[in-house]
């Protein structure tokens, strides 16, 4: 429990320093930090594959492709757009009744008793694939139609429109 | 788990680790003697019989080197790239299995660090970790030039994952595991990956020299174009540890392609061996024939890189894209069937 609440704080740690960095590469890099201690809460709760794949897939491939172009566009305080007041303040307003919602959501909920997993080893590769192939096929299979779409979207936006003359 | 466990663990980490440095130190005298070799000269022949005391010259004179940083660079994260280099160069050998059980007396010692279930997708993350310190080092350096090398290192290293991923995807069909150890106790004998998977093998070395930015795929640090690419701005021993990363790379994906596909600690025979030598000795021939993969791996990566010149940019984009991910999904359709038609 107490590795739990180390690295609950380390995740909460890094994601502040995300949205305080003055620099959005070392933003990026601090993503990359609390995508790690996302791994390691996986595996504490024994999803080895989810821990895994969460790091190659984040952590790998994600987050390289955002460091990628951060790098690339050279984001500076000279090309930074300047906020104006009104902006500014109703940021301010936005965030203050985001907070009071959350906070009486919380208050309006009760504590949750520990979820104990049935079976504690269906975070494994083996348990994890017969529960996605057996029971949740049909599911598994349309969220992959989804991600095919998303890339003949991205496809569609990247051609060039043919010329009208 | 007992303490003596914990104490064999620890000694077999240290000697693992020992060993894939001093396989990295003196992979650079190797690559330098055979590059003499290739282009009929003699090489180092200096330092001690045969210039075989050239790697401890090298380090020495790495250390002794000035430290720069230049004004510029961002501090921290300067110290960080190669850092973090070499630090996931040396992660990667944990879930390698070294050899059968060895059995001293009562105790059965587990030639491998850890035996995880995921121990293939671990290899994998530690790959696609790799071009964190390259990325984070060119952009520390506040160098045109290093800029470029590491978007370069980072565009090739995802696009060459792609395919490493599917070609390993047709092998996992074939073994039906994640796991190393399983998949090397798989090929006992001779009944190695290889002779299923042929394919997939050659699509792996192709991405395992693309990944650890080996000739002809060196396009990061292509010093005709980009000066000395990612690590332009770095000295001593900073500049070091990114090229020792690279050969400790060499390393463990010789390690990597020897278990996956060619029968790892296994060798014809070896039945016959490990009944005669006893459970004591037997386990270790194996290793020693591992090794001797290893090592023909390596030289493997040499020859091609003092045979085959590099390729300009948009033809290794060309051969990620367009020939190996269309091949690697074939070669996964044509596994499935045949192994539907075989059940």
């Amino acid at each position: 429990m107490n590795t739990f609440y180390f690295i609950a704080f380390l995740s909460i740690f890094f994601s502040i320093l995300v949205i305080t960095a003055k620099n959005p590469v070392h933003s990026i890099l601090y993503l990359i930090l609390t995508f790690f201690t996302f791994t390691i809460h996986y595996i504490l709760l024994n999803a080895q594959f989810l821990a895994i794949v969460n790091f190659i897939v984040y952590m790998g491939a994600i987050l390289v492709l955002f460091l990628y172009t951060l790098m690339l566009i050279n984001l500076n305080k000279e090309s930074e757009p300047a906020k104006s007041n009104l902006v500014k303040i109703a940021g301010v307003i936005g965030g203050c009744c985001f907070l009071v919602t959350i906070i009486a959501s919380i208050k309006a909920l009760g504590a949750s008793p520990a979820v104990v997993l049935k079976d504690p080893s269906l975070g494994l590769v083996k348990n994890l694939g017969k529960v996605l192939f057996n029971e949740y096929l049909l599911p598994f299979e349309i969220s992959s139609v989804l991600l095919l779409s998303a890339m003949v979207g991205a496809v569609l936006l990247a051609t060039k429109e043919p010329k009208t003359t | 788990m007992e303490l003596t466990d914990i104490i064999v663990k620890f000694i077999l980490v240290f000697i693992i680790f020992a060993i894939s440095l001093v396989i990295a130190m003196y992979s650079t005298y190797a690559e330098r003697k055979i590059a003499a070799f290739f282009q009929d000269r003699i090489g180092p022949n200096r330092a001690g019989p045969w210039g075989i005391f050239q790697p401890l010259a090298d380090g020495g004179k790495m250390f002794l080197k000035e430290e720069i940083i230049p004004t510029n660079a961002s501090g921290f994260l300067f110290i960080a790239g190669p850092s973090l280099a070499i630090m996931t160069a040396c992660i990667g050998s944990a879930v390698i299995p070294w050899g059968q059980k060895l059995t001293i007396g009562s105790h059965v010692i587990d030639l491998q660090v850890a035996d995880i279930n995921v121990g293939v997708l671990y290899i994998f993350g530690v790959v696609s970790l790799g071009v964190y310190g390259v990325m984070i080092g060119g952009w520390a350096s506040n160098n045109k030039y290093s800029l470029l090398g590491a978007i370069r290192a980072a565009s090739q290293n995802i696009s060459y994952e792609i395919s490493m991923g599917l070609s390993i995807i047709a092998l996992l069909m074939v073994t039906g595991t994640l796991s190393l150890r399983q998949i090397a106790e798989q090929q006992h004998g001779w009944h190695w990956n290889i002779l299923y998977q042929p394919v997939g093998f050659l699509l792996f070395i192709v991405c395992a020299f693309a990944e650890t930015n080996r000739t002809p795929f060196d396009l990061p640090e292509c010093e005709t174009e980009l000066v000395g690419g990612y690590h332009t701005e770095y000295s001593s021993m900073k500049l070091g540890f990114y090229l020792f990363s690279e050969y400790i790379n060499m390393f463990i994906s010789s390690a990597v392609m020897a278990t996956l596909y060619w029968g790892g600690y296994n060798y014809p025979g070896m039945d016959w061996v490990l009944a005669h030598t006893g459970p004591a000795i037997g386990p270790l021939i194996g290793t020693a024939v591992l090794f001797a993969k290893i090592f023909l791996f390596i030289f493997f990566f040499m020859w091609v890189r003092w045979t085959i010149p590099r390729f300009r940019y948009d033809q290794l984009m060309d051969l990620g894209w367009k020939i190996l991910i269309p091949l690697a999904i074939a070669n996964i359709v044509i596994t499935g069937i045949v192994i539907t038609l075989i059940k």
